[in-house]
Order: C-alpha cells, then structure tokens, then sequence
C-alpha cells in the first residue's frame, strides 16, 4: 500500500472503471429520472442492474479465492467484502435512502451522469461532498473526543 | 407454450423499457468490478472517493485515513466518468444499437461535436439537498449502491444485505411521497 505498486496497477483501475462507467451509462442508472422510476415502481429494471453485478462479483469473489493465492498486481490476499454491523448501517442507510430517493442518484451514477453530459449533476456532486465534508469533521471531532473510533468505510 | 396474454401484459407494462439494457449495464458493472478485483484484490465501492478526494484538502482524521487509496479512487472515478462519455458517444449518439438497447424518452438529448449528450430533467434542489443525504449517509452507513449493493452483496454480507434492505426500503418510501406531493420531476 504505497507508491512502489505495479505500474499497472492505476491503468487497471482506470479500465475497470470505464467498464464500471460504460455500465452504468448503458443501464440508465446514470438517468436520475430512470432511478426514480423505479422507486415509483413505474419500471423495475434497476435491480437487474444491482443484483445482475452483484452475481457476476459473486461469482468473481468466491472463485478467485481458490484459483490464486493473491492478486497479481498488489500481494493482497483475495477477500470478501465484509463490515462489521452496528446501528450506522441502519441509520446511515436511511439517511442515504431520503437522499437517493429525492434525487435518483448515487455516487457511482452520478460520476457516469456527468459522463453522459448531464452538467445538473454538478448540483448532486457538490451536495454529495458537502455531505460527506460535515459527517468527516463531526466524526473527526467525537472521535478525537472518544479516543480511536473502531475504523468504517 | 402459451401464456396468459394478461399475465403477459402485466409483466410488460412493469418493464417498460424491457431488462435487455438493465441486464447487460448491469453486467458491465460487475465485470468492471471484477477487472479490479482480480488484479487487485480490492473490492471496489464509488463512494469511499468522497472522502479520500477530501484528503487533498483537509487535514481532518477522518479523510485522512484514506491518503493511501486516494489516488487510485480518483482514478477510478475518472475512468466512471469517461466509461459515461463512451455510452454517449456510441449507444446514446445512436452509433451502435442493438435489440439489447433501448433508448427510452427521459430528460433531453443535445449534441456537441457530433456526440449526443444527456440532460437530466430533475430540478437542481432535489439533486443538491439529495446529494448531501447521499454523501453523509452512505459515509455513516458504510457503503453505497456499488460498495454494499455489488461487492457486499456479491460477498454474501449480512451487513450489506441489511445496508441494502435498509436503503432501497428508505428511497422507495421517499420517492413515493416526494411524487404524492406534486413534485415532478
């Protein structure tokens, strides 16, 4: 984890995250108004999207375990993506659900959005950094306060 | 062989725009995801970047945790961005089409230099005040769409199943009363 990485591992980033892009940009997820109507229930396309990526992770997290014994490019071992659970999954993922829910947009879509050519988006990305700025100096602060806080992200 | 023509036309009238550009956007998705994953080993979520860009500019502990990943990140989303801009210039711009792609009717088409670009209808105070809720909430509650949506969920993560549960039940209840009160789009 420092600047003697693979030289390639920034391009693989950056291809994968133009597939990411491309995905999200064919799928419509990078349309707030397609998001929105979905949660309206006026089309239920989007969980093919979230759950037809999760399956093709699935499938990735739990073969490549025991083709390789780590990845190519870092060292690391391959591991599942597993948080611990406390009341922030639950009152965070609430908070998020009025955002996406007045919006239509989340942050890998709103990336896409601006892609797409949607300029508006602009709105959603400052009130995302906005967002993320006031819940960062609150935690920073109670968390000094309480010592070290067990580590989230 | 024979369907229902009822049942049939009830399915079709909840898939609008059919699930040929859901299924494979989605598939997109997860192999961009899976790119990264194989090479790195790293579980990849689109939010995280909100918070380690911050580093650059903040000296807070909370952003600073995440000095390391920060350039990554923000290569990662400036590969999102451009992955976008390819959508536009192929699908949207109608260059390429397939059976698979349906173009639907949402927002406004424009064109620059021979690209047909994308506006969102959506008024600016909903995606402004939404994208505050969007960057604190996903930041406290550990995850997004992609973090815990995809790779969580693809890891089988109770957390993440419950992150997810938690969100699209919230987001549903919101959009409902947000389009009971009149406000559209």
């Amino acid at each position: 984890m420092s600047d003697d990485r693979h030289p390639l591992f920034k391009p693989l980033v950056f291809v994968g995250g133009l597939i990411f892009g491309f995905g999200l940009g064919f799928s419509h997820m990078a349309r707030p108004e397609v998001v929105l109507n979905f949660l309206q229930f006026d089309d239920l396309g989007l969980p093919f999207v979230m759950f037809g990526a999760a399956i093709v992770s699935g499938i990735a997290f739990a073969l490549l375990p025991r083709l390789r014994d780590a990845a190519p490019l870092t060292g690391d071992p391959y591991e599942r993506r597993l948080k611990p659970f406390d009341r922030n999954v639950l009152v965070g993922g609430a908070v998020f659900g009025v955002g996406w829910g007045l919006s239509g947009i989340c942050p890998g879509a709103a990336y896409a959005s601006l892609g797409v050519g949607n300029v508006a988006i602009l709105w959603a990305l400052a009130g995302m950094f906005v967002g993320a700025y006031a819940q960062g100096y609150w935690r920073s602060r109670s968390g000094a306060r309480d010592g070290a806080a067990a580590g989230a992200d | 062989m024979v369907a229902d023509p009822l049942l049939l036309q009830a399915v079709v009238d909840l898939f609008p725009n059919g699930i040929g550009r859901y299924a494979v956007g989605g598939l997109f998705v997860g192999l961009g995801t899976v790119l990264i994953y194989a090479g790195t080993g790293i579980p990849a979520g689109a939010s995280t970047f909100l918070e380690s860009t911050l580093s650059y500019v903040s000296d807070r502990s909370r952003f600073q945790r995440y000095v390391a990943s920060r350039d990554w990140r923000l290569v990662f989303t400036a590969g999102i961005v451009l992955g976008g801009l390819a959508f536009a210039a192929t699908f949207q711009s109608g260059l390429v089409t397939s059976s698979l792609y349906e173009p639907g009717t949402t927002g406004q088409l424009y064109e620059v230099a021979g690209v047909t670009l994308w506006a969102t209808d959506v008024q600016p105070w909903r995606l402004f005040f939404g994208g505050i809720l969007v960057g604190i909430g996903t930041r406290i509650g550990k995850g997004c769409t992609s973090g815990h949506g995809v790779c969580g969920v693809g890891s089988a993560s109770r957390t993440s199943l419950i992150g997810v549960a938690t969100f699209l039940t919230v987001a549903i209840g919101t959009a409902q009363v947000v389009a009971a009160l009149g406000v559209s789009p």
